[in-house]
C-alpha cells in the first residue's frame, strides 16, 4: 500500500481492526484451498472451525415443502409479493417481531415474556453487537468480556466503534466460571488504565466452551453491573441448541424477572437465527433491550443493516407455527445431543477430553497433554499439525483469548455422519502416531469427562465427575481419574 | 453515569426534521380510495409501484427461484448457509450485467470489484468508513437527500459540506461552487476527502451532464480526492438525455489505469430500479481493490439474504426479463411524470424539467407569502394539512433557496395521481382568489379517517414510537 493510498483512505479501512489476521482465520484457509468431500477430495481437510447447525435442515425442509405460501414468490404466496418488497420500515414485520418473541419464549421453555415492540432488527448478531457497541459506548470507552470469547468480537464491538475491550480472564481450574474476582480485577485494571468500562458482554451458552451460566452466577453479574452501572449484554445467540437440561439454560430475561435489584435500563439481549436455527445466509440478527432509549436509538440504526422483507416474511410464517416450532427444539436438541454424545465419546476413547458442555455446536477440547511444553507457542505448533497432519481445521484457545494454552474449540454439528466418523479416525490415529501420548486407558461405558489433573482433584470435583455423565447413561459411574505424568 | 453514547442521544440521525412530521401526518391518515378518500396522498415516498405485474408474472413463469429450487432440487440448505461476504457469484454476475445494461452497455463492470450491502443506506456508510473520518468532510451538491444526514454524518462521524447550486442555471455544479465548498470546510477546519453526488439527482430528477462530470473528474484530480457517485436511480432515466454514468466519461478520457481511475466509486441499490426497497439489496463498485477489500469486510455488519441474492440473480440473469422490464418501466415513469408535470402547469405550477428519478422538483416560489424558509414551511404545513399532499419542502433537501418542493409520482395509480393534481390546482385556486393565507381552509381533523386497511401482517406503527423509517428518497 502507497503512502498515498493511506492518506486517501480512512484510518479504519487500512488498519487491521477486521481482525482477519488472526489465526482464527488462517485454518479458514486451509479448508479452503484442499476441502473434504468424501468422493472428490477424501484427504481433503475438514472443516470443523465452523460453528454452523447443519443437523436440522430436514425437518426444516419438511416445513418449507408442506407451506409455499411461506414465501411471496411462489403462486400460493405472490399475493403478498408488492407490500412485502416495499417494505422497509425499520420497525419490522409485525408478524416477523411476533414470531421470534413466540420463538425465543420457546426456547425458553416458555419461562419468560419477550415483547415484540422491544425486538430491533440487525444484519445478524455481528450487526446487533456493533450496533449495541455504537448505541452504548463513545470511542475508547471499554466492554468487559470473559475469556476465552468468540474471536469476531474484536471486530464486531472494536473495528468501527473505537471501544476497547478488557478481558475478564477465566481459568481452567474452575472450568473457566466467571468469578467476582476476576470481574473485579478486569474493572479495576480498566480503571487504573483510565479506560471507562460502559458495559459487560457475555455470552450464554457461551461460545467457545458450549457451557451455560449457572443461575448463581447470573446473578452475580447481574449485581456486579448494577453496582459499577454498566450495561450488561447478554448474547444468547446459542439459546436453542441447548442439548440437555443438566444444567438448564437460564436466560438474562428470567433472571431480571425475578425479584433481582437490578435496573432494567442496563440489560439488552442479542440474538439471532444462526445457530439455533442454521440460518447464518439469511441473516436475521435481533437486538432486544429492556431500555425504551437503546430500543429507539437500535431501530434508527438498524437501517443500516434490516433484514430482508422476503426473509422476515418467510420467518414470521415459520416461527409461529407452533407445532413446528416445538416439535424442531426439541428434535433439534436431540440430534445435537447425539453427535455430541458420538465426538466425545469417541475423543475419550483416546483420552481426550473436552470441557463437560451441554450446549453450543462445539466442544472445547484439552489438549494440553499433547503440548510439548505449555506454551501457546507450543499451542500453535500443535495446531498446524492438526491442520496439515491430521486435516482438520479446529480453533486455537488462542485465537479465543484463552488464558491458558492447549484447548482448542472443534465443531461438530457442521457435517453428516460420515464425515463425523472420519475425522474421529483421524483423530483416533494420530493420537497412536503421536508418541508423547499415553497408552489409552479402556472404557468400561461412554461417559463425557472433565480432564482432571490428579493435583488438583478435590472432593468437590469428583462430585461433580459423578454427574458428569451423557444424558442418557442409565448407571452412576465413578468418575475417571487419570495421573498426569 | 450509566448513559449512552453520544451517538446515541444526538441528533444526527436526522429524525427530528420536519421533513418527518408530514410522514407522521400520513400514518395518522393515510389515503385510500375507497375506505379514506380524504386522507393524505403519501406524495413523500420515492417507491417505484408501478412495474410490480412485471416482476410477478416473472415469478408465475419461474417457479424453481420462487421455491428455493435449482433444476427441481431443493437447495434451501445451501442457501440457509451461505453468508460469505463476497456474495453469491452467479448474483454478482447478474447485477454487474443489469447495471452495464442500464447503462446500454457502453460501460462493463467486474463483479470481483462489486461488494454487496443492505441497501444504498448500508453502502453509503460503509463507504464513508473506508474513506474519511472524524475532522473529515465530503462536499454534497445541495440539494441532496435528506438522508444522507444520517447515513454518511451519523456513526462515522464525517462531515458534509454543502455545493452550493441554485435555480439560475437548473441547479446545476460549477466550478465556483465547488471551489466555495473546499473552501468553506478549509475554513471549519475539515479535510475534505471527496465528493459525493447523486446521478440521477434525488431530489432534482435530472441527469448530470457530460459537461459537470468532466468538471467534477477535472476536480478531484487537482484536488487528489474522492469521487462517489450514487447511481441508485441509474435505471430510472425515461427520455434524452440518455444516462451517462460517471464510469463512460473516465473511459472516454482514458483514464482507467490512471490514478483518479481508483478514486471513483458507484453506489446501486435495487430499491429504486426494480422497486425492492424491502429486500436490502445495496452495493459498492470501486475500481480500487483496498476500498473493496475493506469494504467487503464491512459488509458483514449488512449482508445481503442469501434468499433474496439468489431470488433476484435468476431474475436478473434473464436477459429477456431485463430488457423488457427496462424499457416498460421506463414508458410507465414518463406516462405518469408527464402525468403530473402537465397537471402541475394546468395549476399555474411549474417543474424543474427532468429525465428521471420518481419524483419532480416543483416550484412553488410565487406561492409563498413572503421568500423565506418560515413562508415554505407555513405553506408545506397547509399542503399536508389542508391540501392533503405528504410532499416534501426543499429545505429538508437543503436547497439554498426557498419554495421548492418534492412531489413523488411513481407510488401510486394514475387516478390517484390526477386526484392529487386536483387538490392542489383547488388549493393554488383557492390561495390565489384569497391572498397568501387562506381563512377558509381549516385543518382536517383525523379523528374520524379510517385508518387504511393494509394486509393483516402490515400493522400499525406501534403509538409509543413515532419515528419514521426514511430510507425512502
Amino acid at each position: 500500500m502507497t503512502r498515498n493510498q493511506q492518506h486517501l483512505l480512512s484510518k479504519i479501512a487500512t488498519g487491521d481492526g477486521h481482525g482477519e489476521d488472526s489465526p482464527y482465520f488462517d485454518g479458514w484457509k486451509a479448508f479452503e484451498v484442499n476441502p473434504f468431500h468424501h468422493t472428490k477430495n477424501p484427504n481433503g481437510v475438514i472443516q470443523m472451525g465452523l460453528a454452523e447447525n447443519q443437523l436440522s435442515f430436514d425437518l426444516i425442509q419438511e416445513w418449507i415443502l408442506k407451506h409455499p405460501e411461506a414465501s411471496i414468490c411462489t403462486s400460493e404466496g405472490v399475493n403478498n409479493f408488492r407490500d412485502i418488497a416495499i417494505f422497509q420500515d425499520y420497525h419490522g414485520l409485525p408478524e416477523f417481531r411476533n414470531a421470534v418473541a413466540n420463538f425465543m419464549e420457546k426456547s425458553r421453555r416458555n419461562r419468560v415474556k419477550f415483547d415484540p415492540d422491544r425486538i430491533v432488527m440487525s444484519g445478524g448478531a455481528t450487526g446487533a453487537h456493533e450496533m449495541v457497541a455504537f448505541c452504548l459506548a463513545d470511542p475508547g470507552d471499554a466492554f468487559l468480556v470473559p475469556t476465552p470469547y468468540y474471536p469476531g468480537f474484536d471486530r464486531d464491538l472494536r473495528w468501527r466503534t473505537g471501544a476497547q475491550l478488557v478481558p475478564v480472564v477465566c481459568e481452567s481450574s474452575n472450568n473457566f466460571k466467571v468469578t467476582r474476582e476476576a470481574l473485579e480485577a478486569a474493572y479495576e485494571g480498566a480503571q487504573d488504565a483510565n479506560i471507562r468500562v460502559k458495559g459487560l458482554l457475555i455470552t450464554n451458552p457461551s461460545n467457545p466452551l458450549g457451557t451455560i451460566l449457572d443461575k448463581e452466577t447470573l446473578r452475580m453479574v447481574v449485581s456486579f453491573i448494577n453496582e459499577k452501572s454498566i450495561h450488561l449484554v447478554c448474547d444468547e445467540i446459542y439459546a436453542a441448541t441447548v442439548f440437555s437440561t443438566q444444567p438448564d439454560f437460564i436466560s438474562i430475561a428470567e433472571i431480571i424477572q425475578e425479584e433481582i435489584e437490578c435496573n432494567h435500563d442496563l440489560i439488552h439481549i442479542v440474538y439471532s437465527l444462526s445457530k439455533d436455527l442454521g440460518f447464518p445466509g439469511f441473516r436475521v440478527g435481533i437486538v432486544y433491550s429492556y431500555n425504551d432509549a437503546v430500543v429507539n436509538c437500535c431501530r434508527k440504526m438498524s437501517s443500516f443493516g434490516l433484514v430482508s422483507s422476503q426473509t422476515q416474511y418467510l420467518i414470521a410464517s415459520m416461527l409461529s407455527d407452533d407445532e413446528f416450532v416445538n416439535k424442531f427444539i426439541a428434535e433439534n436438541a436431540i440430534s445435537l445431543a447425539n453427535r455430541h454424545k458420538v465426538f466425545t465419546e469417541g475423543l475419550a476413547q483416546v483420552d481426550i477430553g473436552c470441557l463437560k458442555s451441554n450446549a453450543g455446536l462445539f466442544v472445547w477440547m484439552d489438549l494440553r497433554h499433547l503440548l510439548k511444553e505449555q506454551t501457546f507457542k507450543a499451542e500453535m505448533e500443535l495446531w498446524k499439525v492438526i491442520i496439515n497432519k491430521v486435516k482438520l481445521n479446529v480453533s486455537p484457545g488462542s485465537s479465543f483469548h484463552c488464558s491458558a494454552p492447549g484447548w482448542f474449540r472443534v465443531c461438530f454439528a457442521n457435517m453428516d455422519d460420515k464425515t463425523m466418523d472420519v475425522a474421529l479416525t483421524r483423530i483416533v490415529a494420530f493420537v497412536h502416531q503421536n508418541k508423547e501420548t499415553t497408552v489409552p486407558m479402556k472404557k468400561k461405558c461412554w461417559q463425557t469427562n472433565l480432564r482432571l489433573s490428579f493435583s488438583s482433584r478435590r472432593v468437590d470435583d469428583i462430585m461433580m465427575a459423578q454427574c458428569m455423565m451423557s444424558p442418557h447413561s442409565p448407571l452412576p459411574q465413578s468418575p475417571l481419574v487419570r495421573a498426569r505424568n | 453515569m450509566r448513559h449512552l453514547s453520544r451517538k446515541a442521544t444526538c441528533n444526527s440521525h436526522g429524525q427530528d426534521s420536519s421533513y418527518f412530521l408530514g410522514w407522521q401526518e400520513y400514518e395518522k391518515n393515510p389515503y385510500h380510495e375507497k375506505e379514506n378518500p380524504k386522507g393524505i396522498i403519501q406524495m413523500g415516498l420515492a417507491e417505484n409501484q408501478l412495474s410490480f405485474d412485471l416482476l410477478e408474472s416473472w415469478l408465475a413463469e419461474n417457479p424453481d427461484a420462487a421455491g428455493f429450487k435449482r433444476g427441481g432440487e431443493s437447495i434451501f440448505r445451501e442457501l440457509a448457509l451461505f453468508q460469505d461476504y463476497h456474495g453469491l457469484p452467479a448474483f454478482k454476475k447478474a447485477l454487474v450485467e443489469f447495471m452495464a445494461e442500464i447503462r446500454g452497455n457502453k460501460v462493463t463492470f467486474d463483479p470481483t470489484h462489486m461488494v454487496l450491502t443492505a441497501g444504498a443506506t448500508s453502502a453509503n456508510e460503509t463507504l464513508m468508513f473506508c474513506l474519511a473520518g472524524r475532522g473529515e468532510a465530503f462536499l454534497l451538491p445541495t440539494p441532496y437527500y435528506p438522508g444522507f444526514d444520517r447515513d454518511l454524518k451519523w456513526r462515522t462521524e464525517v462531515e458534509i459540506v454543502p455545493i452550493h447550486c441554485t435555480s439560475s442555471n437548473g441547479f446545476q455544479i460549477t466550478e465556483s461552487a465547488l471551489e466555495a465548498a473546499y473552501q468553506d470546510a478549509q475554513n471549519r477546519d475539515l479535510r475534505v476527502k471527496g465528493v459525493l453526488v447523486t446521478n440521477p439527482s434525488n431530489p432534482l430528477g435530472t441527469t448530470m451532464s457530460r459537461s459537470e462530470l468532466n468538471l467534477l473528474i477535472n476536480f478531484i484530480t487537482i484536488k487528489g480526492i474522492h469521487l462517489i457517485s450514487d447511481e441508485i436511480y441509474s435505471g430510472t432515466v425515461f427520455s434524452s438525455p440518455s444516462f451517462v454514468s460517471v464510469m463512460e466519461v473516465l473511459k472516454d478520457r482514458n483514464c482507467d489505469k490512471t490514478e483518479v481511475w481508483n478514486r471513483v466509486h458507484i453506489v446501486y441499490s435495487l430499491s429504486k430500479d426494480l422497486g425492492l426497497p424491502g429486500f436490502r439489496v445495496g452495493a459498492i463498485y470501486s475500481n480500487d481493490e483496498m476500498v473493496v477489500a475493506a469494504a467487503t469486510k464491512m459488509s458483514s455488519f449488512g449482508l445481503v439474504s442469501s434468499q433474496t441474492q439468489y431470488l433476484l440473480s435468476a431474475l436478473l440473469s434473464d436477459k429477456k426479463f431485463t430488457k423488457n422490464y427496462i424499457s416498460k418501466n421506463h414508458k410507465r415513469l414518463k406516462e405518469q411524470q408527464e402525468l403530473l408535470v402537465a397537471g402541475l402547469q394546468r395549476a399555474g405550477i411549474s417543474c424543474l424539467k427532468s429525465n428521471a428519478g420518481l419524483f419532480c422538483w416543483v416550484n412553488m416560489k410565487h406561492l409563498l407569502s413572503s421568500n423565506t424558509f418560515e413562508a415554505e414551511m407555513e405553506l408545506w404545513k397547509k399542503v399536508v394539512y389542508d391540501v392533503r399532499l405528504n410532499i416534501s419542502p426543499g429545505s429538508s433537501c437543503h436547497c439554498t433557496e426557498p419554495g421548492w418542493f418534492r412531489v413523488c409520482f411513481a407510488n401510486m395509480s394514475k387516478e390517484t395521481l390526477n386526484l392529487a393534481i386536483q387538490r392542489l390546482k383547488d388549493f393554488v385556486v383557492e390561495t390565489t382568489a384569497n391572498g397568501h393565507s387562506p381563512s377558509n381552509i381549516h385543518y382536517s381533523s383525523s379523528k374520524n379517517s379510517k385508518r387504511k386497511l393494509l394486509p393483516k401482517w402490515v400493522l400499525r406503527l406501534s403509538s409509543r414510537d413515532r419515528d419514521r423509517e426514511s430510507d425512502e428518497r
